[in-house]
C-alpha cells in the first residue's frame, strides 16, 4: 500500500476537471427532479394523477417501478437512469487509472519507485469511492435542506453510492483480466448493460425474480421516500466485497502489464485484401460495431417483448389514453411504449457514432495516423474510411434494433405471422428515423476534429447536454429556443406519430455541412 | 540531376515556440545524408514537413521534384518513412502491419521482406501491444526497407535497437546505398552517422549550422596543442582557450589558423609539442552546447 496517498493525489490532479463535473451533475439530478415535480404538482391529488398518467410502463421500464406518489419518491424515480450513469463513470474511472496506465507503460515507470504492488488499484478504488461518497453526501444534504425526510435522503444516497461502488469493483476486476484497456472496458460495460437489461426485463415482463440478479435494482429496492427498507444493502455490500477480493487476488498473482486472459499470437502475414485504409478501419472499428449491435439486439428483444404487457397495463388507464391521443401521439399503447423507449436509445446510438468519429482523433494523437498518411493514402481517403463506420455503423445498429423490437413485439402480440410482417417495417422505420439526429452529432464531432481538434470533447459535452435536456429540460422550464438546440427534439414520435419530413431533411443538411467543414479543415491543418 | 530534397528558408512555429527557423537542407540523389542535432533541435519537425504532415509557415520545400504539401499522395508512393517513436495498433500483428504499410506504399518485395524479418530476428506473429520499443522499431524498419522506393526518411531509426541489431541496420543501409537509393537519416549519435553517411547537416534551434562531407566537417574542427617553450610566449593570436603556465601553453586552434599559430610558437623556441587531431565529437559538442552557434 506504500505510495497510495501520492497516487491518489496524482489521480485527483489529473481528473480535477472531469470528476467534479460528473459528480456534481449526477448528484443534483434527483433533487432537481423532485423540486421540479413538487412545483408542477403541488397537491397530493395532482401528484397521484402525475404518477398515474405520466409514469406508465415505458418509463417504468427505463427507470424502474414507481414506489410512491409523493414528490420525492417520484423525483428519485424520474432520475432513475442516473445511478446507471454513476456506475458507468465509476467503472470507467477505475479502469482509466489501472489498466489504461498499465497498457500505456506509465504504471511501469511508477512501479519502479517505492510503490506497493496494490497501490495503483487501491488509489483508483479510493478515488472512485470518494467520488461516490461526495455524490451521496450532496444528495442527502440537498434533500434534507429542502425539508424532505432524512431517512429517504440517506436511502437515495446509499442507492447511488451502492450502485456506483459495485461497478467500481466490477471495473477493478475487469482491469485484471485483459491486457488491453479496450477489452477491460468492454467487459465492464457488458456487465453494466447486462445488469440494466436484467432490471428492465424483470420489471417490464413481470418477472421480479430477475431483478434480484441486478445490482441496479438492489438500490431501488431500498424504496427511498416510500417506506425505506434497508436490508437490500446486504447484497450490494456482499457483491462489493466479493468483487474486490477477486480483484486483489488476481492483481497479486499476475505480472505488471499482463492480463489473466492470455494474449494470442496473430497471423504471420496479412490477408490478401488487407491493403487499404478501409480494411484497416474495419479492423479498428469492428469490435465496437459488434458490441453495440449485440447489445441493441438484446435490448430490442426485451423491449419488444415488454411492449405487449405494457400496452395491456396502459389500456386499462383511460386517462392516459386520452392524454396520449390529445398530444398527437398514437392511441396504440404498444406504439407509445416503443416510441418512448426509442427516444432514449437514439441518444445512446449517438454515443456510439461520436465514439466512432473520434476514433480518428485517437489515431492521430496516438501517432498511428502518421505512418498511414505517409503512404499513398490521402487525408480525404483516410477520413472517409473512418466515416464509413461513424455514419453507417449507426444505420446497422438502429436497423438491428428495429428488427429485434419488431420481431419480439410481433411474436408477443400472438396474432401469427401477419403481425410479424406488419410490425417489423413499422418499428424499423421508427428506429431509422433517429438517424438524422445521430448523424448530426457524429458530424459535429467530425467538424471539431477537422477545425478545432483540441476541442473534440465538446462533442461529448453536446451529447450530455442533449441527454439532460430530454431528462429535465421541461421540468427546469428551459426556454424552447434552448431545447430546440437538441436535434432529438425535432424527431417525429414514432412508431404511431405523425411524420414531418422537413426537420429530418434540415438535420441531414446540417450534418452534410458539418462533415464538409470537418473534411475541409482536416485537409488544411497540421497533423499531430 | 537535381536534388532529391531541397529545403530553403523554412520556418515552422507551434504557438510561440519556433521549431524551424530558416532551415536549409540539400540531399543529393543516391547519398546517405546524416541529419544530426540534439533533442528538440527540430529534426522530426523537418521530416514531418518533408512528408506533408505539417505545412511550412514560410520558405520553399521540394521533395523528389514535387511539393510535399500539395502532391503528398503522389510523392508518398516513392518514399518510405520510419517515425522516431513507432506506435503500432494493439490488435494487429507485426506481420500484418508490415504487409499493410508495404502495400499502401508503392509495393514491396516479398522475398526481401522475409529476409529482413529473419535478419532482424523479429517474430511477426506478435500483436502490436506485445512488442518492446526495439521490436516496434524493427516492424517499421522492415516495412520501410522492403519497400520498393527511391527515398527513405528515417527518424532516429536505431534509438531502440541493441548493438547487434544496429549492426544489421548499418548493413541494410549500405545495401540501400549500393542500390542507388537516397536516405535521409536523422540521429543524435555521432558514431552511427560517421559509419553510414556521405554528407551531414547539423541542425540546432531549427537552423542548419553546418553542412558538408565528413572530411569538410573535420576541417572545421580545432586541433588541440600543448607545447613547452624556451621562453614564455609573448601573446598568441588567433587561438582559443589559451592557458599559459610559465613556459607551458595549451590551446585550441582552427584548422586555417594552425600554420600561423605554429609560427608564433617557434618564435619562442619549441622544446616539445603534442598535437591532438580534431575529432568530430568536439565539433558536435560545440554545436550541442547551449551557447550561440557562432
Amino acid at each position: 500500500m506504500t505510495g497510495t496517498v501520492s497516487l491518489i493525489r496524482l489521480i485527483l490532479r489529473r481528473d480535477r476537471v472531469v470528476t467534479p463535473i460528473w459528480v456534481l451533475i449526477l448528484a443534483v439530478l434527483p433533487i432537481a427532479q423532485t423540486t421540479g415535480i413538487a412545483e408542477l404538482y403541488p397537491t397530493e391529488q395532482e401528484l397521484r394523477r402525475f404518477a398515474v398518467s405520466f409514469a406508465g410502463p415505458a418509463l417504468e421500464a427505463l427507470y424502474g417501478p414507481v414506489t410512491h406518489w409523493n414528490a420525492a419518491a417520484l423525483g428519485v424515480w424520474r432520475a432513475g437512469f442516473t445511478p446507471v450513469l454513476l456506475a458507468l463513470a465509476s467503472t470507467l474511472t477505475v479502469i482509466r487509472h489501472t489498466r489504461v496506465e498499465e497498457e500505456a507503460g506509465r504504471r511501469e515507470l511508477l512501479g519502479s519507485t517505492a510503490l506497493g504492488r496494490h497501490a495503483g488499484l487501491s488509489a483508483a478504488l479510493i478515488v472512485a469511492a470518494l467520488a461516490n461518497l461526495v455524490v451521496a453526501l450532496i444528495i442527502v444534504l440537498s434533500f434534507v435542506k429542502q425539508g424532505y425526510p432524512a431517512a429517504g435522503a440517506v436511502a437515495t444516497g446509499l442507492n447511488y453510492a451502492g450502485v456506483g461502488m459495485v461497478f467500481a469493483a466490477v471495473g477493478a476486476v475487469a482491469a485484471q483480466l485483459t491486457e488491453s484497456a479496450g477489452g477491460a472496458r468492454a467487459i465492464a460495460l457488458s456487465a453494466l448493460g447486462g445488469a440494466y437489461l436484467l432490471r428492465v426485463a424483470g420489471d417490464s415482463a413481470g418477472l421480479p425474480a430477475l431483478t434480484w440478479l441486478s445490482p441496479i435494482a438492489w438500490g431501488q429496492k431500498l424504496r427511498p421516500f416510500a417506506g425505506e427498507v434497508w436490508w437490500p444493502l446486504v447484497p450490494s455490500a456482499a457483491a462489493i466485497a466479493v468483487l474486490l477480493t477477486a480483484a486483489y487476488l488476481m492483481a497479486g498473482r499476475r505480472d505488471v502489464a499482463a492480463g489473466l486472459l492470455p494474449p494470442r499470437l496473430g497471423p504471420e502475414r496479412a490477408a490478401p485484401g488487407f491493403a487499404s485504409p478501409l480494411a484497416l478501419a474495419w479492423r479498428l472499428h469492428k469490435g465496437a460495431l459488434f458490441g453495440w449491435s449485440a447489445g441493441f439486439v438484446l435490448f430490442g428483444l426485451v423491449i419488444g417483448g415488454a411492449a405487449g404487457t405494457a400496452a395491456d397495463a396502459m389500456a386499462e388507464n383511460r386517462q392516459l389514453l386520452e392524454m396520449m391521443t390529445r398530444l398527437g401521439g398514437s392511441a396504440n399503447m404498444s406504439d407509445a411504449f416503443v416510441a418512448g423507449v426509442l427516444s432514449i436509445f437514439g441518444i445512446a446510438v449517438s454515443g456510439y457514432a461520436v465514439q466512432a468519429a473520434l476514433r480518428m482523433r485517437a489515431e492521430e494523437t496516438l501517432m498511428r495516423a502518421e505512418p498511414v498518411l505517409a503512404t499513398r493514402v490521402s487525408r480525404a481517403g483516410w477520413m472517409a474510411s473512418h466515416l464509413v463506420f461513424a455514419l453507417l455503423g449507426p444505420v446497422v445498429v438502429l436497423a438491428l434494433l428495429g428488427v429485434a423490437v419488431g420481431l419480439s413485439a410481433g411474436a408477443g402480440a400472438g396474432d401469427g405471422v401477419g403481425d410479424l410482417v406488419g410490425q417489423v417495417p413499422r418499428v424499423l422505420g421508427a428506429t431509422l428515423a433517429q438517424l438524422p439526429a445521430v448523424w448530426s452529432l457524429a458530424a459535429l464531432a467530425v467538424a471539431l476534429f477537422g477545425l478545432l481538434p483540441r476541442l473534440v470533447a465538446v462533442a461529448w459535452g453536446a451529447l450530455a447536454a442533449f441527454l439532460l435536456f430530454g431528462q429535465i429540460g421541461a421540468l427546469l422550464d428551459l426556454p424552447s429556443a434552448v431545447l430546440d438546440l437538441s436535434p432529438f427534439s425535432h424527431l417525429p414520435h414514432l412508431p404511431g406519430g405523425e411524420v414531418t419530413v422537413a426537420p429530418l431533411l434540415v438535420l441531414t443538411a446540417i450534418s452534410v455541412a458539418l462533415l464538409a467543414a470537418g473534411l475541409y479543415g482536416f485537409r488544411r491543418r497540421d497533423l499531430g | 540531376m537535381s536534388n532529391v530534397i531541397s529545403v530553403s528558408g523554412v520556418t515552422k512555429s507551434f504557438g510561440r515556440t519556433r521549431a524551424l527557423d530558416g532551415l536549409n537542407l540539400e540531399v543529393k540523389p543516391g547519398e546517405v545524408h546524416g541529419f544530426l542535432g540534439p533533442n528538440g533541435a527540430g529534426k522530426s519537425t523537418a521530416i514531418r514537413v518533408l512528408l506533408g504532415l505539417l505545412r511550412a509557415d514560410a520558405g520553399t520545400v521540394r521533395l523528389l521534384g514535387g511539393d510535399p504539401w500539395a502532391d503528398a499522395v503522389e510523392l508518398h508512393r516513392r518514399l518510405a518513412y520510419v517515425p522516431g517513436d513507432v506506435t503500432l495498433w494493439p490488435n494487429l500483428s507485426g506481420g500484418e502491419v508490415i504487409d499493410l504499410l508495404g502495400r499502401l506504399r508503392g509495393g514491396f518485395d516479398e522475398t526481401r521482406k522475409k529476409e529482413l524479418i529473419e535478419r532482424f530476428d523479429l517474430d511477426p506473429r506478435k500483436k502490436g501491444r506485445a512488442y518492446s520499443k526495439g521490436n516496434r522499431q524493427k516492424v517499421a524498419l522492415v516495412a520501410a526497407l522492403a519497400s520498393d522506393v527511391e527515398l527513405l526518411l528515417l527518424d532516429e531509426p536505431t534509438s531502440g535497437l541493441d548493438p547487434l541489431m544496429e549492426a544489421v541496420f548499418t548493413e541494410c543501409v549500405a545495401e540501400v546505398r549500393a542500390q542507388g537509393r537516397t536516405v535521409l537519416l536523422s540521429s543524435h549519435i555521432l558514431a552511427e552517422v560517421e559509419k553510414l553517411c556521405d554528407r551531414v547537416s547539423i541542425i540546432r534551434d531549427g537552423r542548419a549550422v553546418e553542412t558538408g562531407t565528413l572530411a569538410q566537417l573535420r576541417h572545421l574542427t580545432r586541433t588541440s596543442i600543448t607545447a613547452e617553450l624556451a621562453t614564455a610566449p609573448n601573446g598568441l593570436r588567433g587561438v582559443h582557450r589559451l592557458r599559459v603556465d610559465g613556459n607551458r601553453v595549451s590551446f585550441e586552434v582552427d584548422a586555417d589558423r594552425l600554420d600561423e599559430a605554429l609560427r608564433q610558437l617557434s618564435a619562442s623556441g619549441v622544446r616539445s609539442l603534442t598535437s591532438r587531431p580534431p575529432t568530430l565529437e568536439e565539433l558536435f559538442m560545440r554545436h550541442y552546447q547551449s551557447e550561440p552557434a557562432r
